[in-house]
């Protein structure tokens, strides 16, 4: 199956295309709702939630090119770990604090290794695609690995200090500036990401994922087109990395390489690819999960997590959010029959 | 009548394997144009090498005069040449309407536009709803294309190519893999066509070849076997040796 194509068939009525009705559902506002309430009912636990925040941010961005453009990836980690070492090492070593011109910098970072990156490996298609992704994850991972000087190593990188964003605002112990920070940016790319998806760039990049065939035959620059929702796609993740600097204030290894590139991977199947909001839930649910299961079984959490994405794989392919929208569907249904 | 589409000398082998030899050919402006041969005599790989599917290993393609050969399939289009596929190669999973959308929005140049949404371009949609309503489509405007029947599917290809306001039509095998009544529906469709479009046709139904096409290329084993008109073509000797199987003598 195409990665998205579990959206269709479902009921549920896609934003993307010429025919789409592309307003704000009601719907759509019920992650900031939930957001915003948990800000005020779990006030213990907004480091936690400033971590799911960000991490939705990264999947948001894994699902613009894996979802909706059909680019094959298992290394987009690098994006991310190269948005936080730049925010890292800015602030560690060079002294600029600032968080708003961290993000610019991380942002300009991936963005620029994006661009480089996705000039060759868009060139390719399936299996190839997948493993240059890896390769270039693993080659960021060994550079972040030897660079001790300026990345710290394996022992990672401390004395990250950050000002206050626009001076005023703290970065607090209890993470409530850090989750309100999150929460402010993710809504700004979603809506970004949204309207991207809606426009007729959004449509194309369907139109890519369907059929690259077809696109070329329609006068697309399918390859130009690839790389610029890459570069976007990348720009992203340097912005969620840089986030979990300032919110973390120190950058280790595990931002980059195979694994978080995995991690992230698993959450957007559990939460459903294509979908915009897969990215909402899955991070959300792997997140919580690893979090509960670890402190229950510190030796066997990673089983609960297994068991979860092959559930979803073997009986829910459009993940979590398929499994709901085959559930509105056929309460729809009943109600017209 | 102006030279639309000209291939001079167009070769490409596959290794040891020649599936073009130095094939000369003129399509001309507003022209009915069929190309047949036997299944392997190199008709689907003559098409690919005119649109830029596939780089031929020597000769030239021109396009309006201009030479193309180096061009990406992209290019081409946008120099006004569309096609179809022999077997159907549409956004399945995409609506009939966006899948002819998607088309006009690329001729329009607005497909590349990142803020609006796309349901705004009302003119996109307004454009891909007349282009299916020529083919009496537009009832089906909404459904996957993969739910349509196989028939209209093939006309959703011609529908998609023609968004493109091509000047030159390559249509691989239309009414392959279709019932005969929906065959007969593909060629009123075709004969319909706006008459300043040069149509390069590649069709095994000759039936459907005979009545469309005003010339007719025959091609055998990578090579022209001969030209002309369908009168002419059916009285030749060679052709119904090599192509209808007819014994000398």
């Amino acid at each position: 199956m195409a990665p998205g194509r579990a959206l269709r068939g479902t009921g549920v009525k896609s934003p993307v295309g010429y025919a789409a009705d592309a307003r704000l559902r009601w719907t759509e506002g019920l992650p900031w709702l939930a957001a915003v309430a948990a800000f005020f009912l779990l006030p213990d636990h907004l480091s936690f939630g400033a971590r799911v925040l960000t991490y939705i941010l990264f999947a948001l961005s894994l699902d613009l090119i894996l979802g909706y453009a059909g680019i094959l990836t298992l290394g987009h980690s690098a994006f991310f770990g190269v948005g936080a070492y730049a925010a890292g090492i800015l602030a560690a070593k060079l002294g600029l604090t600032d968080p708003v011109l961290l993000l610019a910098v991380a942002a300009g970072a991936a963005g620029v290794l994006g661009i480089a990156t996705g000039a060759v490996i868009l060139r390719t298609r399936g299996l190839a695609q997948l493993m240059l992704t890896l390769a270039i994850a693993a080659v960021c991972f060994e550079i972040a690995n030897k660079a001790t000087p300026l990345t710290g190593g394996a022992d990672g990188l401390s004395g990250v200090r950050i000002t206050p964003i626009f001076g005023l605002f703290r970065f607090d112990l209890f993470g409530r500036t850090a989750y309100l920070w999150c929460l402010l940016l993710l809504f700004g790319v979603w809506w970004l990401v949204r309207r991207l998806i809606c426009s007729p760039f959004g449509a194309t990049l369907t139109g890519i994922r369907e059929n690259p065939d077809r696109m070329h035959a329609i006068g697309a620059p399918v390859y130009r087109r690839l790389v610029m929702v890459y570069t976007l796609s990348a720009m992203i993740a340097g912005v969620a990395g840089a986030l979990l600097t300032q919110t973390n204030q120190f950058v280790g290894l595990n931002v980059l390489g195979f694994e978080p590139s995995g991690e992230l991977m698993v959450m957007l199947i559990l939460g459903g690819v294509g979908r915009l909001y897969g990215a909402f839930v899955g991070p959300l649910i792997y997140l919580t999960a690893q979090d509960v299961l670890a402190k229950q079984f510190p030796e066997y959490w990673y089983l609960g997590i297994g068991l979860m994405l092959v559930l979803v794989v073997l009986f829910a392919r459009g993940g979590l959010l398929g499994i709901a929208d085959g559930l509105v569907a056929r309460v729809r249904r009943r109600a017209w029959a | 009548m102006g030279v639309t589409l000209e291939t001079r000398g167009l070769c490409k082998s596959f290794g040891a394997l020649t599936v073009a030899d130095h094939i000369d050919f003129r399509l001309e402006a507003g022209v009915r144009h069929a190309l047949i041969g036997p299944n392997g005599a190199g008709k689907t790989t003559f098409v690919n090498m005119l649109t830029g599917r596939i780089a031929p290993s020597s000769g030239q393609v021109l396009l309006g005069g201009e030479d193309v050969t180096r061009l990406s399939q992209a290019a081409r289009v946008r120099r006004g040449l569309g096609r179809t596929f022999q077997i159907n190669t549409l956004f399945r999973g995409m609506s009939v309407l966006d899948n002819v959308a998607l088309g006009v929005a690329e001729h329009r140049g607005v497909a590349g536009r990142p803020w609006w949404p796309a349901s705004a371009y009302a003119d996109v949609r307004r454009e891909a709803m007349a282009l299916l309503a020529t083919f009496g489509l537009e009832e089906d405007a909404q459904p996957r294309v993969v739910d349509l029947p196989y028939g209209k599917q093939r006309l959703v290809e011609i529908a998609v190519a023609l968004g493109l306001e091509p000047k030159v039509l390559l249509l691989d095998e239309p009414a392959s893999g279709v019932p005969s009544l929906e065959s007969e529906r593909i060629l009123l469709a075709l004969e319909r066509l706006p008459r300043d479009i040069a149509i390069l046709i590649i069709e095994h139904d000759m039936d459907l070849v005979f009545r469309f096409a005003q010339r007719i290329t025959v091609l055998v084993q990578g090579e022209v076997l001969c030209e002309g008109t369908p009168a002419e073509i059916a009285a030749d000797p060679r052709v119904r040796q090599v192509y209808l199987g007819e014994r000398r003598g």
